[in-house]
């Protein structure tokens, strides 16, 4: 018991900087979900129940231009569809007799911010670190939601822009360590970053949803990575 | 007029199946060495890929946002903690743009 009281408030400690970035990002969400004729509340039980800043900005949009619900759920499945992979990856850091109830809770919030540093948790991981890390992380993103909806423009642009860039600190802060101790890794970090680049200027895949490009450029490394470098040994780190 | 509860219901079940389900389904080690390594891999790929450029479109002024690269690469590098490394970045792009924008 006292260790999952540990767990919880260290994830709370490292979830402080997502919910910020969350704040930031779903209040340029709720903007797009008024211009598509979602009231506060409406806005942020979409924030609540989806969690998912592309999926949800394609559903804003979707409704504004008046599409139907099968438009609206090949949509979601599409821009969300990395988070199958990384639900995949996390069913291996769970302890493997982790109860139903414990996975369909988890599952609730995979999200890149979440998912990562769940990731970087060192051993097994104990969901109750998650957990954490959701409790403060998910009112930042819902009240971010409904705030955006309700005060639309007044948060300075200079400090959104400030919030907006700290989820990007915290990816570098979980990839950058493994990239040290690897050189795969560093080397993967590195394809990566060019890969995405030049996917965002390559017109076929720059005009895709960005959760498009994301799980294509993933998929296509990640299999040749484990292709020509089997990660043996490093599985514990996975573990 | 659609009904937007609809949507959100919608929307919102499909983010959900699409999560629980390897969380609910993958009970077991996966033994394949191919499989294990990319999944191992997955997690440094797609953040990575999601990071750059990324980073540079969201600042004010792409230069900001470079800068907070730097800064964050560097300080994680040196083994800093993940709040100490995201609120520096937010710090540097907040004094940059006090000067670039």
């Amino acid at each position: 018991m006292k260790e999952n009281r540990g767990c919880f408030y260290r994830g709370a400690r490292d979830g402080t900087p997502i919910a910020l970035g969350y704040f930031a990002v779903a209040f340029t969400l709720g903007i797009a979900a008024k211009n598509a004729g979602f009231s506060a509340v409406q806005a942020m039980v979409e924030s609540l129940t989806n969690n998912a800043s592309a999926g949800e900005y394609a559903v804003f949009s979707l409704v504004a231009a008046g599409a139907g619900y099968w438009e609206v759920a090949v949509m979601t499945l599409v821009a969300n569809a990395r988070y199958l992979l990384m639900s995949c990856s996390l069913s291996q850091k769970l302890a493997l007799d982790t109860p139903l109830l414990h996975r369909l809770l988890v599952a609730y919030d995979v999200t890149d911010e979440i998912f990562g540093i769940s990731i970087a948790y060192p051993g097994r991981l104990n969901p109750w670190y998650t957990y954490g890390a959701m409790a403060v992380a998910i009112p930042g993103w819902g009240l971010g939601t409904l705030l955006g909806v309700m005060v639309g423009n007044v948060l300075p642009l200079r400090l959104a822009s400030a919030m907006g860039v700290g989820l990007y600190g915290m990816f570098l802060a979980i990839i950058v360590p493994p990239a040290k101790k690897d050189r795969v890794v560093l080397g993967l970090v590195l394809l990566s970053f060019a890969a995405s680049y030049a996917a965002s200027r390559w017109s076929l895949l720059a005009g895709a949803p960005p959760g498009v490009k994301t799980i294509v450029l993933t998929v296509a490394i990640s299999l040749g990575a484990a292709v020509l470098f089997p990660a043996d040994g490093k599985g514990e780190a996975q573990a | 007029m659609k009904n937007i509860w609809l949507y959100i219901l919608v929307s919102a079940g499909v983010s959900y199946l699409i999560r629980a389900t390897p969380l609910v389904l993958i009970r077991r080690e996966i033994t394949s060495r191919t499989l294990r390594s990319f999944l191992y891999y997955v997690p440094y790929v797609t953040l990575s890929v999601m990071t750059f450029p990324a980073i540079l479109e969201a600042t004010q002024s792409p230069l900001a946002g470079a800068l907070a690269l730097c800064t964050g690469a560097v300080l994680a590098w040196r083994g800093k903690s993940l709040l100490w490394v995201a609120a520096s970045c937010c710090l540097v792009v907040f004094v940059a743009e006090l000067a670039l924008v």
